[in-house]
């Protein structure tokens, strides 16, 4: 297909043009809103109580659920891509379910599960509080960040095949030895790929947190929900374009991550 | 127990090393459904039966309150104007990054991904300093339906862009080549070459954009104001519902929300096979 050079040229204008009024001028202005009164006065609303427990409370709940959905999704991976069971394809379907849930929906079956009347419910009553506080939060965390670990790691198992854990298993192997030596090695950018997905989204996970944690500030406030309560219950704009700017700074840090593990990947 | 061996060929191995060769085994399996069954699946098994405590009537007096119907309906409009419009702009944007040379080309594919890593709470704020109050281009589009629009645009933005483009990377040059020496125009190479090869995984892309759009909460959750029966999405509609103690409501919403997803993907999915079928045929 050849395209005159009025052609390209209105085609990428078009294209750019697109995105630099839907990301670029809207991103800028964020940037501009909250440095426009100096570094130091942003500073002064990163650096409050609430928001250094909410910064807090939202690394906490990344170092929980990271490891978890490591260990499981790669249990997951592997009996998807190695086992040859009945009810293959509805597991396969389960995995990818929290991509289709609404993060709400998510908040609000943890509510009807663990809360007042739910099946659950039993547990709290014995004391052990779920809703409101960090194992609910926790849980709403791992449901929607379940998908990623297995889903980058699956296609490299099929990839790169079992004859060398075969050949490790022949050679007197036991199970652990060829995980950790052979198989590991070689789906190491996958997972790594898939850990940096997990934790972009455990730390922007808004709308299951807002239905599960009590948001009180100080306990159960993570800073998507900090940004919330900034701007809607304390009229605070400026504190909340603060801790957003903290937020889409690590997300500007994930964005690097992921640019630089898909070229490793390639490479592999 | 027997995939080892299967996999192997029908190698006969000593019963020991049956499953030692990278496999999990029957514990492994156990353990991740038993993990799946946990975190997924019992949660939304508990909106299910709530959902139906009062018997299908209840169900479908939840569903069917005004402001329920009205919910569900912004939704789904929004979200099908979403849809389309990220369909033409997805394509035109992969194009471009595909068939195009341009200095800085490598940024701008970059930060295609940037609605993904950028938490939702944060993409409303984004957008609500420009087309909030103190608006710097005097477009104020809070609490409108434009508003829902634009949110969902900015968080569904990759899906279509990054399921083309692969598929533009591969498409067949020579064809579209040959085309062009047999005296076809550029239109008629597009619709009757490019299109065809683009279509089943342009369907797969929009669907995702619209799956997502339906359920979408945080982007829309500031600059929406979600107002009854004019802005309100269904996920705010469901948090309300959850905050006002009214269980069967909330759980009967979610439920159609699920449903009208599952539907849309299905059909995309059917529709995709079809012409992936008519493709190789």
């Amino acid at each position: 297909m050849r395209q005159t050079a009025a052609a390209r040229l209105s085609l990428r204008t078009l294209a750019l043009g697109y995105l630099v009024c839907l990301l670029v001028v809207p991103l800028m202005m964020i940037f501009f809103r909250t440095f426009e009164d100096g570094f130091a006065a942003f500073w002064d609303q990163v650096a409050t109580p609430a928001s250094i427990a909410a910064i807090y409370l939202s690394l906490v709940i990344v170092a929980i659920v990271v490891p978890l959905n490591v260990v499981f999704g790669l249990v997951t991976a592997l009996a998807l891509a190695r086992g040859r069971f009945p009810g293959r394809g509805v597991v396969q379907a389960i995995v990818d379910l929290p991509f289709a849930v609404s993060p709400v929906i998510v908040g609000a079956s943890l509510i009807l599960l663990w809360g007042a009347g739910g099946w659950l419910g039993g547990v709290a009553e014995a004391g052990f509080q779920v809703i409101f506080s960090l194992p609910g939060m926790v849980l709403a965390t791992i449901f929607v960040t379940l998908p990623f670990v297995v889903r980058e790691v699956e296609p490299v198992l099929h990839e790169i095949g079992d004859e060398q854990e075969q050949a490790a298993a022949t050679l007197g192997a036991s199970r652990l030895q060829t995980f950790f030596r052979i198989t590991l090695p070689s789906i190491r950018w996958g997972l790594a790929y898939g850990v940096v997905l997990t934790v972009a989204r455990a730390l922007g996970e808004f709308g299951a947190l807002i239905v599960v944690a009590g948001g009180v500030p100080g306990e159960s406030q993570t800073l998507t929900l900090l940004v919330h309560s900034r701007f809607i219950d304390d009229q605070n704009t400026f504190g909340a374009y603060a801790a957003a700017t903290v937020l889409m700074g690590m997300a500007l840090v994930t964005l690097l991550l992921m640019t630089v593990l898909n070229r490793k990947r390639e490479a592999a | 127990m027997g995939t080892a061996l299967v996999q192997a060929g029908g190698v006969r191995r000593r019963p020991r090393r049956r499953t030692a060769a990278g496999g999990v085994g029957p514990l492994g399996l156990g353990v991740a459904t038993l993990w799946l069954s946990l975190i997924v699946l019992l949660p939304l098994a508990a909106v299910l039966v709530r959902s139906l405590e009062g018997g299908p009537a209840g169900f479908w007096e939840a569903i069917s309150a005004p402001s329920a119907v009205a919910a569900l309906r912004i939704t789904v409009l929004v979200s099908v104007i979403v849809a389309v419009v990220n369909a033409f702009a997805g394509t035109l944007i992969a194009w471009v990054l595909v068939r195009d040379e341009f200095p800085g080309k490598r940024v701008v594919n970059a930060l295609i991904d940037l609605p993904f890593a950028l938490p939702t709470i944060v993409a409303s704020i984004v957008l609500l300093s420009l087309y909030g109050p103190r608006s710097p281009i005097g477009l104020e589009l809070v609490a409108t339906k434009p508003a829902l629009v634009v949110a969902l645009l900015f968080v569904t933005l990759p899906f279509v862009v990054r399921s083309v483009q692969p598929v533009l990377m591969e498409a067949d040059r020579e064809a579209e080549q040959a085309a062009a020496s047999l005296g076809a125009g550029n239109w008629t190479i597009f619709r009757l070459i490019i299109l065809p090869a683009l279509l089943t995984t342009l369907l797969s892309g929009v669907g995702l954009a619209f799956a997502r759009a339906i359920g979408e909460f945080g982007s829309v959750v500031l600059i929406g104001g979600g107002i009854p029966r004019d802005t309100e999405v269904a996920s705010q509609y469901i948090a309300k519902q959850i905050e006002i103690d009214r269980p069967v409501n909330a759980a009967a919403v979610s439920i159609t929300l699920l449903l009208i997803a599952f539907a849309v993907l299905f059909v995309l999915r059917l529709l995709a096979q079809r012409n992936l079928r008519h493709e190789q045929g």
